[in-house]
């Protein structure tokens, strides 16, 4: 199996610590991995963005024209990139920053999470990004709780392993919100 | 109501890619003043070295030549000589100019070449990301210097404005701050002086700016302007080091 | 937790260069700042010294490659690193290592060009790379790796190769593979037989021979000579170390053929057009300088129709319009660095159906 994820934001929304902690939690599961940040002109004008991709076997290309799910933390990224993802794929939401009233994505199942609120409830914000990841697992079915767990040790450094508890839940919740 | 703050003319009105509390951007004001206060805007020819400052184009109202990385010297000598009745000036940084460019510098200011030099010394490469500069502090710790300058083995920072003033080509050398309205105040007056030797063509004139670079100190503009003052002056004596003409 | 050697490791490509440099046992360092390789001697500069090596921040390029020249003829395993305006720098001091037989390895993480270009990421400085780049006419071993794991392998492969043919050796990478992170095994260094190293400058004692390490050949002949032992190299190298990647190829009417990261975007691509029933294949030479010129030749015996795809206007093209039949035909798609963004599997895919075509059964005798 091959699995493929864009994420992007604006900086400061921590797609960049999404994108590895799914590649951690990717290899502990014993797959190869692939990680590609943006880069040089795509990087300009406090975008952050970046594909994962893992598979049993050969990743393939880094990068990725119509990926089958896509995570969009805020409305530039809605606007630019929603429109890329594959037919029969998923396009992940941040509804608390994200108007999608009116744009018609036909072939594409979207899913709305209020990713700042719940992050918000969950006491921080900036664990938006943790809501994210959470989603993803839950809709995409490609990694276990248990392995996002693990992977929380690897993307974060030794210094903030304190906050790994609130990270899990904060994962959980964003699990949740897209079952609904 | 009298305006007290305007643009020289010699600026674009544009925003600048400097980040926050980065003092290139009041480097090239005043240059920029300098420019417009000798009225020779539309007889300069400025030299952009590699380096945050690359963009020299984009904020001054002037032509300019980009020169690769540390030959800034070498392209305004050609210039100069090619055109003797330009006024031509380089603006580079410390990696630039003290290391990659030590060579052009050097033959440049020996030659006596009637140029007009800017050096924004920052104490480490800011477009790169923060390494180590010929001039980072001993004991300052840099991407490419984890464990903090090691005098021992990465020599100690170079101090240009007293090394050029050694040789005798140059004509005028001084050190400047601008981490203060004092020293901003300054700082102008002898950038003026800098290009005054040019317009009299009085010989090879050079500026040392000792400059904050906020983003990669990882300091905020505050600090980083007191670091100006704690670390840098100390090592860096802020003075007028050569004036032979007594401009 | 127990971790054995085969556990894997989640690093950029520039990491990857520099944890493979230390496990093959470079020991100095040389380099100066420039984006998008700075990881590379960020890391060593960390790293090198715990371990009895030597990191130098060069004044700059022309510095950095004659100090590896230095390093090299001291008998040390020693690396530097650049990208386009410094690999043009350390073309003087690779011209004297090249006529001095001198190994080293250089490792070019390229950026977009001519000039001060930019950083997007580009495959334009194959030419440079594979023609010798300086003066005086002469080659080096060119690697093109496609991944993280070959950014690894291949950088330790480089030094055993330059030790072996006793000439510099450069990891040819782009920026995405440069910049990417991926999974990789922290393979050990290979235990490869290597030519004792006798023409080292050691200090000469009584009764030993004088070692001098130059490039000046003004005896009667003597230069004439050093080029056709060079060019009989160059054959060795040729017929002994070429390595590449196929995919597909057997029964191909169309062979796609790239390298480095558009090699790996082009296999995907590859693998939609077999899903859409097109018989397609890739070629992705790894060795670019010796070039698997044999394998090309070989495979357009039979497949009369390449597709060659580059970050560049085709440069490689050159070497694979020399290397296949002359009745096979070579089609060119190039996106030059610029256009902001890299190519997709989607878009090479749409390449690929334009110049697919499928020749009649009886042309093929
Ligand atoms: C030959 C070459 N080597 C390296 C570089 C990469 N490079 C770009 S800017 C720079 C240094 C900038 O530092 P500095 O001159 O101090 O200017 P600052 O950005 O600090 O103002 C370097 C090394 C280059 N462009 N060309
Ligand atoms: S990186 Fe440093 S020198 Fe460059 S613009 Fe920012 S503060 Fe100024
Ligand atoms: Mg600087």
């Amino acid at each position: 199996m091959r699995y493929d994820v864009f994420f992007a934001g604006y900086g400061g929304q921590g797609v960049l610590l999404a994108g590895n902690l799914l590649s951690y939690a990717a290899i502990h599961e014993g797959k190869n991995v692939s990680f590609f940040p943006a880069y040089g002109v795509e990087k300009r004008g406090g975008a952050a963005m970046c594909t994962v991709v893992f598979a049993d076997g050969d990743t393939g290309s880094p990068v990725v024209g119509n990926p089958s799910v896509s995570v969009l933390l805020n409305q530039l990224s809605f606007d630019k990139y929603s429109v890329k993802v594959k037919q029969g794929g998923v396009c992940i939401v941040n509804s608390s920053l994200v108007e999608t009233d009116g744009v018609e994505l036909p072939g594409v199942e979207v899913v709305l999470v209020p990713m700042n609120q719940i992050a918000l409830d969950m006491g921080d914000v900036r664990m938006v990004n943790m809501v994210a990841c959470g989603a993803y697992m839950e809709k995409s079915g490609a990694l276990k709780s248990a392995s996002l767990e693990a992977a929380l040790k690897k993307a974060l450094p030794e210094r903030n392993h304190k906050l790994i508890p609130a990270n899990v839940k904060a994962m959980e919740a964003g699990a949740r919100a897209v079952r609904g | 109501m009298k305006q007290v703050f305007t643009r020289p003319e010699s600026l674009k009105n544009v925003a600048t890619h400097f980040c926050p509390g980065c003092h290139h951007g009041s480097v090239h004001r005043l240059v920029a003043e300098a420019l417009d206060e000798f009225g020779i805007r539309s007889q300069t020819i400025g030299v952009a070295s590699v380096g945050c400052s690359v963009f020299l184009y984009g904020y001054f109202d002037i032509d300019v030549i980009e020169a690769p990385h540390g030959r800034a010297p070498a392209v305004a000598t050609g210039a100069k000589r090619a055109r003797p009745d330009r006024i031509v000036f380089t603006y580079q940084g410390d990696g630039d100019l003290a290391a990659i460019g030590m060579s052009e510098i050097i033959h440049s200011a020996n030659r006596g070449e009637d140029i007009t030099v800017i050096f924004v010394n920052n104490t480490t490469y800011g477009m790169t990301g923060g390494q180590m500069a010929p001039t980072t502090l001993p004991g300052q710790k840099t991407s490419t210097s984890p464990y903090g300058r090691d005098v021992s083995k990465d020599g100690a920072p170079f101090k240009m404005a007293e090394l050029l003033s050694n040789l005798d080509g140059v004509a005028f050398s001084a050190r400047v701050a601008l981490n203060s309205p004092r020293n901003v105040l300054n700082a102008k007056k002898m950038i003026k002086t800098a290009f005054r030797y040019q317009v009299e063509k009085k010989g090879f004139s050079f500026i040392e700016a000792l400059a904050s670079c906020p983003t990669n100190w990882g300091m905020n503009p505050l600090d980083a302007n007191q670091r100006v003052s704690d670390e840098m002056i100390p090592y860096f004596p802020l003075g007028v080091y050569k004036n032979t003409a007594q401009l | 937790m127990q971790t054995t050697a085969a556990e894997k490791i989640f690093v950029k490509g520039n990491e990857a260069v520099a944890m493979a440099a230390i496990e093959a046992g470079c020991r100095c360092y040389f380099g100066y700042p420039i984006t998008p390789q700075s990881d590379i001697p960020e890391y060593l500069s960390r790293e090198l010294p715990g371990r009895g090596g030597e990191f130098i921040q060069a004044e700059s390029e022309i510095g950095a490659i004659n100090m590896l020249l230095g390093a090299s003829a001291a008998g040390t395993r020693a690396m530097t690193s650049s990208s386009g305006p410094g690999i043009s720098l350390k073309q003087e001091g690779i011209s004297y290592m090249a006529g001095s037989e001198l190994p080293g390895v250089i490792v070019d993480i390229m950026r977009a060009g001519p000039g001060l270009g930019g950083i997007d990421a580009s495959q334009a400085d194959y030419w440079q790379a594979t023609r010798g780049g300086g003066h005086g006419g002469y080659r080096i071993i060119v690697l093109a790796p496609a991944s993280v794991q070959e950014m690894y392998d291949l950088t330790m492969l480089a030094f055993d190769l330059s030790d072996i043919y006793r000439m510099p050796a450069m990891v040819l990478a782009d920026s995405v593979v440069g910049q990417m992170k991926e999974s990789v095994t922290p393979n050990p260094r290979p235990q490869v037989a290597l030519p004792a190293k006798e023409w080292v400058v050691r200090g000469r004692s009584e009764g030993e021979p004088q070692n001098v390490v130059k490039s000046l050949y003004l005896g009667d002949g003597e230069m004439e000579a050093f080029h056709w032992k060079m060019q009989a190299r160059y054959q060795e190298l040729a017929d002994n170390e070429c390595r590449w990647e196929e995919a597909q190829t057997s029964d191909a009417e169309l062979i796609v053929t790239a390298f480095g990261s558009t090699a790996r975007i082009a296999k995907t691509a590859v693998a939609m057009a077999r899903e859409a029933g097109m018989k397609v294949g890739l070629m992705r030479p790894i060795t670019l300088f010796p070039f698997p010129r044999k394998t090309f030749a070989s495979l357009s015996e039979r497949c009369k129709l390449f597709l060659d795809i580059e970050l560049s206007t085709g440069q490689m093209i050159d070497d694979v319009r020399l290397s296949v039949a002359r009745d096979a035909d070579v089609a060119f798609y190039g996106r030059p660095p610029g256009a902001g963004s890299l190519p997709t599997p989607e878009e090479l895919f749409e390449q690929i159906k334009k110049n697919y075509r499928v020749r009649p059964e009886q042309s093929r005798i």
